[in-house]
């Protein structure tokens, strides 16, 4: 505060800038790690996965398994899979959790503009996940043949790199989703629990017994229609099924979300 | 200037802040005084878009709240100090409000020491801190941008009197260079103590405002006696209507010269005559707040 500063009536905006987007990147990236939960959340994706890798080498050399690059980044998607969605739940639920929402929305009172800053916060992470399974698949490998005595396999096509990155996204997308659809941690995880392991046994379930089930399973079991871009085997059939499934189990729920956050009373 | 003009806003049938117009002015700190539930948060959520109104608009300084380009640099706002998230340190909470304004981290120690955070403090977790802690941080994080506009939803709320006192003269400073202070509080006796002006609200709806001095000044008398019937007795005779004012005494719209000569035609003892501004904004406060929350009450007890 200068001594010296006085106001009139009317607030003189013009020397303000508004908040720039990268700056609110910068602020929700920082609220993902500034708590004990987020923190350790960070630190369990890294060093459960890096335990899968260890485990997978581990086992590897003890069966004496053929393992290369590419088995070491297809393990490496399971805990990721299950991990980031979760970071993706709680950027969004914790501001009302911990109703930081009166705060970050009076800071910002257009909401999608935070919002949108979550979702770029999201893609950022989705990034670091995989160059995190990148570097530790290389380390991985190199320690396997180190182990094994063998040369390390390389040998992974770019397609399968992207699709890995693609299959991470959406991972964390679909949790971003239920966590703007439901607005309550402890729900979204349970949804997206039953989402990723309930309704996969029942969508099979389904399609071996009922015809037109199987049929149409690709175009709204969002699972099943990512299955494809674990081996980058996508066909234009693949991505159409994709892209529908897509809409109905992220782009529909997210604008209902959307909505409802914009128009939200904060309390 | 924060300025409300015919703001209602209503949950279903129940209307939660009711036609709302006031005007807090630049230079002035302006106490936002009603019992609990009359409307006043809602009415500060209101003000910064964190709760849509039914009706009616608010401007800030001329701009609406929306409107405001990076708003934690022109108004501070504290609405609720248990609104952080109990796993963050209380210096970061400051830090994260510092970089999304865009202000240097030096900012963040510089509120630490105003509000008198000291440097172990603002390490711990604020699910540590007691309410007036949580409450310096809150004050802290509304200050940071260095606004010329402060809306502070109970700011005193849980502060000791050495921190209410601080508070004051901290508030007293910001509107003497010209700042503008909106600030609410339950409690007549702490807005009493900072307010310039005083907007008194009762169940949604703004039922006085005006400066402190305005609102301090009630006429006529306040008269107490030895025996109180008789006095009573004699005010009756000689057409003066009275009603009790605490403590045994009784206030009337009359002169302090027309109850004592009623008092001695009658020969009654007067222990205390005077004219009745001491009473102050108490009996105002009561009167016109306790009206609604007494109907409350009774319909409750018969119900």
């Amino acid at each position: 505060m200068s001594a010296t500063m006085t106001y009139g009536e009317t607030l003189d905006v013009s020397q303000t800038a508004p908040i720039p987007m990268s700056r609110l990147v910068r602020v929700e990236l920082r609220k993902m790690a500034d708590t004990r939960a987020g923190m350790w959340l960070l630190i369990a994706i890294g060093a459960i996965t890096a335990l899968v890798l260890l485990i997978q080498i581990w086992v590897g050399a003890a069966q004496d398994l053929h393992l290369t690059f590419h088995s070491f980044l297809t393990s490496m998607s399971i805990p990721m899979g299950i991990l980031l969605p979760v970071l993706g739940i709680m950027s969004v639920t914790s501001e009302w959790g911990q109703r930081t929402a009166l705060v970050t929305f009076t800071l910002e009172p257009h909401r999608s503009r935070t919002i949108v800053a979550k979702l770029y916060c999201s893609v950022l992470l989705a990034t670091g996940a995989v160059a995190l399974a990148l570097l530790l698949g290389v380390l991985g490998n190199l320690l396997f043949a180190a182990v094994d005595g063998g040369g390390p396999v390389w040998g992974v096509p770019v397609a399968e790199v992207l699709g890995f990155f693609l299959l991470q996204l959406l991972g964390l997308l679909t949790g971003f989703t239920f966590g703007m659809v439901l607005i309550n941690t402890a729900a979204a995880i349970v949804l997206y629990f039953v989402y990723s392991f309930v309704l996969p046994g029942l969508f099979e379930w389904g399609a071996q017994t009922i015809g037109w089930f199987h049929d149409a399973r690709p175009w709204f079991d969002f699972n099943f229609a990512q299955g494809p871009l674990v081996d980058a085997s996508m066909s234009g059939k693949d991505w159409a099924h994709l892209a529908v499934a897509g809409v109905i189990w992220l782009v529909i729920p997210l604008t209902i979300g959307l909505r409802r956050v914009l128009g939200a009373e904060v309390k | 200037m924060i300025k409300l003009e015919g703001v209602t806003k209503t949950y279903g049938g129940f209307t939660a802040v009711d036609d709302v117009s006031f005007v807090a002015k630049a230079g002035r700190v302006t106490g936002f005084l009603g019992p609990n539930g009359a409307g006043k948060s809602t009415s500060m959520r209101i003000m910064v878009g964190l709760t849509p109104a039914d009706h009616g608009t608010i401007t800030i300084g001329g701009l609406r709240y929306a409107d405001i380009p990076n708003p934690g640099r022109h108004v501070g706002v504290l609405l609720d100090a248990s609104a952080q998230h109990a796993g963050r340190t209380g210096r970061e909470v400051l830090a994260l409000a510092a970089l999304t304004m865009g202000l240097p981290e030096s900012r963040v120690d510089d509120m630490l020491q105003l509000v008198g955070l000291s440097e172990s403090e603002s390490k711990r977790r604020v699910s540590n801190y007691s309410l007036g802690m949580r409450q310096r941080l809150g004050i802290a994080s509304a200050l940071i941008g260095d606004p010329s506009v402060l809306i502070l939803d109970e700011p005193a709320n849980g502060l000791d009197p050495a921190g209410i006192h601080w508070m004051r003269s901290l508030l007293r400073g910001y509107a003497e260079r010209g700042g503008t202070v909106l600030l609410s509080s339950h409690l007549l006796h702490e807005v009493e103590m900072i307010a310039d002006d005083m907007v008194l609200i009762g169940r949604g709806r703004i039922v006085a405002q005006g400066t402190k001095a305005e609102l301090l000044q009630t006429q006529g008398t306040f008269v107490r006696a030895e025996h109180p019937q008789k006095l009573a007795a004699a005010l009756a005779e000689a057409g003066i209507k009275a009603t009790p004012s605490g403590d045994g005494g009784l206030r009337t719209d009359h002169e302090p010269l027309d109850v004592g000569r009623a008092a001695a035609a009658a020969a009654v003892v007067l222990t205390e005559l005077r004219p009745a501004e001491g009473a102050g904004l108490e009996e105002l406060f009561l009167e016109l707040t306790a009206d609604d929350a007494r109907d409350d009450v009774t319909e409750g007890v018969q119900a």
